[in-house]
């Protein structure tokens, strides 16, 4: 943007994977700052003494540097601006260092100030150098709010930067202040105050890092939900629908068959589309469907079903189902039509399934004591669970048969109540 | 694709609305011996402008297109042009969609494996003012109207049916002919009629928190 020559390649702070110890910190800095490694070592070590404050650079140092990405070429140049932060760094605490011994406080706050400062200092630097580069040549100009919430901003970075970089050094000040005089209950909460201003400054600086970051994570997640839900719908689309088109096409002759695979094909896409699936074993709508399923495959006719209501299976409701099937197998085996009605519906006091074609038709006083299908399985078996059957028929003029459930109302309203 | 306007006597004129070229052809081959297609359309857009400038008697609209779908062109149409009828006819026959154009104001909805005498009679009825009642959209109707004690009714007349009308939507889910319904009720046709007109109003005008409620139950919205 503001050189003609290509961007000098990004130099970030790593830990190698190779030439390390323990987790590569030491190596890593070296390396980035252009110094043997001995020397990063040895100032590590030394600074052991001193509270063990090497320890806890290396400790902080672990914690925020990212690994070197393999295969990853960079040029091992000089760069002695890169010395400046970490130099303000430790200038900065051995200040502290000097300050907390001279007054025989406790250290942690200061050790804990410390970390706090290495931290917003090594995230500084893992910022864009491109961005920090840009900003060396400043054009004041107004919208300073506006930069404020532009993250792409470069002015933005700066002031964000500044104004977090005050608030840490007021927070810190604040907090040296407060703990050099012997602590009493308001110094302790006017520390507790400073340390809070001290804190939100490293939020100013941090919290967009941390936002991009969440914000590259949320978007990974989801292009992976994506993937999935993609190779799902490719997956049943491979095994259902496209299957389906192949039969349909071997058998294109037999009008009947590619019916009958239409049917089921359609009903399946339909279900797997806008019903939330249920076990046909606990409620009644699905247990119905089921059935019209199973007689729609078997005998190669359709069965409009409409559902009103839902309620929870039982015994005798999964008697009424069985019977309304088995008045769905006698339209379709003997009313010789191509589309039968199921209708069932809830309510309060009462469940009632019609089945209706538009068929034949037959005398029921003509049907033979011998005949179970009628007598066994829809009149006897809805009067043995205290239900009621009627069939009307007229030659000629199709079938109804109708099907009545009573049932207490309480169960009925706990069925609705958990469907819902 | 840009045929005369012609009302020509006695023939009902039909407009397609459909986004897939392959159904709009064959449903215009399946109606011209009943209808006269006046013309058809694949966008929201396009839809809206050439109905508008044709003005057919009845507009079979899809459901499901981009941009709005059927919803955005029947709501568009019935504020410039109330005269023209809309019969939805879309693959699907999920509830929301079902009930979500009635509301808007389709005369009615049947779904695309109708055969062809089915949809030609359908658009007749459709034209001459009547409601299109298919037993699985009586089935939601009933469902949508069922009786909720616990739900304040804020307008009784509107959110209930009477006795009557839900006898008629019963006979109507189980697959019964208007005409069958005039015989079991012992009432008129022109009767059975007007209580679906009744039911088809009841649903576009009745209680929007009510209907909503059904909706956000069955996790439709």
């Amino acid at each position: 943007m503001t050189t003609a020559t290509a961007p000098p390649p990004p130099r970030r702070l790593y830990r190698p994977r190779e030439h390390r110890i323990v987790a590569g910190v030491a190596a890593g800095l070296a390396r980035h700052l252009g110094v043997p490694v001995l020397a990063v070592r040895i100032s590590l070590v030394v600074l052991l003494g001193f509270n063990a404050l090497g320890l806890l650079l290396y400790a902080a140092y672990w914690a925020v540097l990212p690994q070197e990405a393999r295969n990853d070429e960079r040029p091992a140049r000089r760069d002695f601006a890169a010395l400046v932060p970490f130099a303000a760094i430790g200038l900065g605490v051995v200040l502290l260092q000097a300050l907390v011994f001279g007054d025989q406080v406790a250290t942690t706050v200061g050790w804990m100030i410390a970390v706090v400062a290495v931290g917003a200092g090594v995230i500084w630097h893992q910022s864009d150098p491109s961005r920090r580069e840009q900003w060396t040549d400043a054009n004041g100009k107004s919208g300073w709010m506006a930069a404020i919430v532009g993250e792409t901003d470069r002015r933005s970075f700066m002031l964000r930067f500044v104004g977090g970089g005050v608030l840490v050094a007021i927070g810190v000040i604040g907090v040296v202040a407060i703990y050099s005089p012997a602590g009493s209950l308001s110094s302790v909460l006017n520390g507790m105050i400073f340390a809070l201003v001290g804190l939100l400054g490293v939020g100013v600086v941090v919290a967009p890092l941390v936002w991009r970051t969440f914000g590259q994570l949320r978007a990974e997640r989801e292009g992976r939900i994506r993937e999935q839900e993609r190779a799902e719908v490719a997956a049943m689309i491979h095994d259902q629908v496209l299957h389906t088109l192949a039969l349909i096409q071997r058998n294109s002759a037999d009008i009947k068959e590619v019916q009958r695979l239409a049917r089921g094909q359609e009903r399946s896409l339909r279900n797997w589309l806008y019903k939330p699936t249920a076990s046909p074993t606990e409620r009644f709508s699905a247990a119905l469907e089921q059935a019209a399923a199973e007689v729609e495959d078997t005998y190669a006719i359709s069965v409009e079903t409409v559902v009103v209501g839902d309620t929870q299976c039982d015994e005798r409701v999964a008697a009424l189902v069985a019977a309304a099937r088995e008045a769905l197998v006698n339209a379709a085996r003997h009313a010789g039509v191509q589309t039968v009605s199921l209708y069932a519906e809830v309510e309060p006091d009462e469940l009632s399934v019609f089945v209706r074609d538009r068929g034949t038709g037959f005398d029921l006083s003509g049907v033979a004591e011998t005949r179970h299908g009628v007598r066994g399985s829809i009149i006897g078996r809805m009067q043995r669970h205290g239900g009621r059957a009627e069939i009307r028929s007229a030659a000629g003029n199709g079938t109804e048969v109708r099907l009545t459930l009573p049932v207490s109302r309480e169960s009925v309203t706990a069925g609705k109540e958990s469907a819902r | 694709m840009t045929e005369p306007v012609t009302q020509s006597a006695g023939r009902l004129t039909v407009f397609l609305v459909d986004d897939h070229a392959m159904f709009r052809a064959g449903v215009r081959a399946e109606l011209g011996q009943h209808v006269e297609v006046v013309g058809e359309a694949s966008t929201v857009a396009e839809a809206i402008s050439r109905i508008g400038a044709i003005g057919p008697d009845v507009v079979l609209l899809d459901v499901h297109m981009p941009d709005g779908g059927g919803r955005a062109v029947l709501e568009s149409i019935r504020r410039s042009h109330p005269q023209v009828k809309f019969l939805a006819l879309s693959v699907s026959d999920a509830a929301e969609d079902v009930i979500g154009l009635i509301r808007a104001g389709a005369r009615g909805y049947v779904t695309k494996t109708i055969s062809p005498d089915e949809l030609a009679a359908a658009v007749r009825r459709v034209a001459d003012g009547d409601a299109v009642f298919s037993p699985r959209l009586a089935g939601f109707v009933l469902d949508a109207f069922a009786s909720r004690p616990d739900v304040p009714v804020a307008d009784p007349e509107l959110d209930q049916l009477t006795n009557r009308e839900r006898e008629v939507l019963r006979l109507l889910a189980r697959g019964y002919a208007y005409k069958e319904i005039a015989k079991e009720l012992y009432i008129s046709i022109k009767t059975v009629e007007t209580h679906v007109s009744n039911v088809l109003r009841k649903l576009q005008m009745s209680n929007r928190y009510e209907l909503s409620r059904w909706a956000a139950d069955r996790r439709l919205v």
